[in-house]
């Protein structure tokens, strides 16, 4: 204590100025209403920063629940398209019924497993067949085809992806409408290659490729991916096209699943014509 | 040391006057405020205690301060101003120390001596002021430039006024 004491009179002289010049400073921002808003605007900043930076933060760890919300919300939006429900066009309905009228359902699924470097490459999915999911339906992301679902269970579901040389996509040109197979060659993840496209067809560098809607598994105009390259051989009576594929296969978390509550009734329309 | 007493209450009294009634009222193009009451603190004696000077310059600032409108920002500078003047004291010191019975002024030190002295001190009171009274640093240069031009103005008042008590102090 009393080296404290001592210590206070040495320093006296600062230890006053201190004081006094606090005192000043505080009748400054107290007195002058300019310098007092200032200086409570600029302790908001320094609050209201805070309180910022760390909803940030909290911001960050409530993404996995906010990207799966969005994945849902997305979802949902897609299946109120239009493009999700039997065209109207070519009919009038008396009673709107949307119900009966549903083409598309999308569900959002999780991608829980996933390959790009084999040949043969597989999507495994957090849903299964209590989720409403079943084999033959479409698997998209927000960025483009992904693949279609090939085994199922109560829980799970396997998805071929695009990047699996044992799936064959039906594709079109989006300009021009002509419509071919899409297929991997198993070597680069981000490009596919489309046969099948006549060689009276115009196609340019940069058309893009979309699903064609032929095949009763995907709605048509998906995006699939966009022409990097036209090779037109000799003597051949179809292009070689080599699509780069929107769908980045290494960065892929949430994907969509199709399902088309009509299928059947269309396969089974279809079987009948073929058989006879 | 006594005897100064009634001198420098007249000083303060005169110096505050002069002030308020006078230099707070010349404002040339806007922004060159003089400011000649620093000129108490600056000519205090040698021997005055710390914790006076300090009680001192917070009185006149103070003053001040009621007087213009300013609550606190004349009391801070002035403050400021008299802390740092025992160590511009120290540092200005001729060689043989400060005589006793002597004074900071002019008469006793010479106009080289006491313009520099006084020059750091206006220079740190104007600095402190007038960033208070801004209290930002987005007009950072223009008021480096109000400080420049005022400091300017208050000691060639200061020089003036410096002259008068030279003959009163030969009078004497």
């Amino acid at each position: 204590m009393r080296s404290f004491i001592r210590f206070i009179l040495k320093n006296h002289f600062v230890i006053l100025f201190v004081i006094i010049e606090l005192v000043s400073l505080l009748l400054v921002v107290n007195y002058n209403s300019y310098q007092r808003s200032v200086f409570m605007s600029s302790s908001n900043n320094v609050s209201g920063g805070l309180y910022d930076s760390y909803s940030n933060g909290a911001e960050y760890l409530m993404l996995r629940q906010v990207n799966r919300e969005l994945a849902q919300e997305n979802a949902y939006l897609r299946s109120r398209l239009p493009e999700s429900f039997k065209a109207s066009r070519d009919y009038f309905n008396l009673v709107f019924d949307s119900l009966s009228q549903q083409e598309y359902i999308y569900r959002a699924a999780k991608v829980i497993n996933n390959s790009s470097n084999k040949r043969f490459n597989y999507i495994t999915l957090n849903k299964g067949r209590n989720h409403g999911l079943e084999a033959e339906m479409g698997v998209i992301s927000s960025r483009g085809v992904v693949g279609i679902v090939k085994n199922i269970s109560d829980n799970y579901s396997t998805v071929i992806s695009i990047l699996n040389t044992r799936l064959k996509v039906s594709a079109k040109l989006k300009s021009s409408g002509y419509f071919g197979a899409l297929e991997w060659d198993g070597s680069n993840y981000q490009y596919a290659y489309l046969n099948e496209i006549p060689r009276h067809a115009n196609v340019k560098v940069g058309d893009l490729i979309v699903t064609s809607g032929y095949s009763s598994i995907f709605p048509g105009d998906i995006l699939i991916g966009h022409v990097d390259e036209v090779n037109l051989n000799e003597g051949e009576s179809f292009f070689e096209i080599k699509v780069k594929l929107s769908v980045d296969f290494k960065n892929l978390t949430y994907v969509e699943v199709i399902g088309h509550p009509l299928k059947q009734e269309q396969l089974n329309l279809e079987n009948e014509t073929e058989n006879d | 040391m006594i005897s100064y007493l009634p001198r420098y209450i007249f000083n303060f009294f005169f110096l505050m006057l002069v002030q308020v009634l006078v230099l707070n009222n010349i404002q040339f193009s806007g922004f060159v405020n003089p400011y000649l009451y620093v000129l108490f603190i600056i000519t205090l004696p040698f021997e005055t205690p710390g914790w006076l000077l300090l009680l001192l310059a917070f009185a006149s600032g103070f003053s001040i301060d009621v007087f213009s409108n300013t609550m606190g920002m004349h009391a801070s500078a002035t403050v400021f101003m008299a802390f740092i003047r025992p160590y511009i004291l120290r540092a200005f010191a001729p060689r043989d120390d400060y005589q006793p019975g002597t004074l900071p002024t002019m008469s006793f030190y010479g106009t080289g001596w006491f313009l520099r002295y006084a020059l750091i001190l206006v220079f740190a009171h104007h600095l402190v002021l007038f960033y208070v009274e801004v209290f930002s640093v987005t007009h950072f240069f223009s008021t480096l430039w109000r400080v420049f031009a005022s400091v300017g103005f208050t000691m060639i008042l200061i020089f003036i006024s410096q002259l008068f008590s030279r003959g009163k102090n030969r009078g004497r």
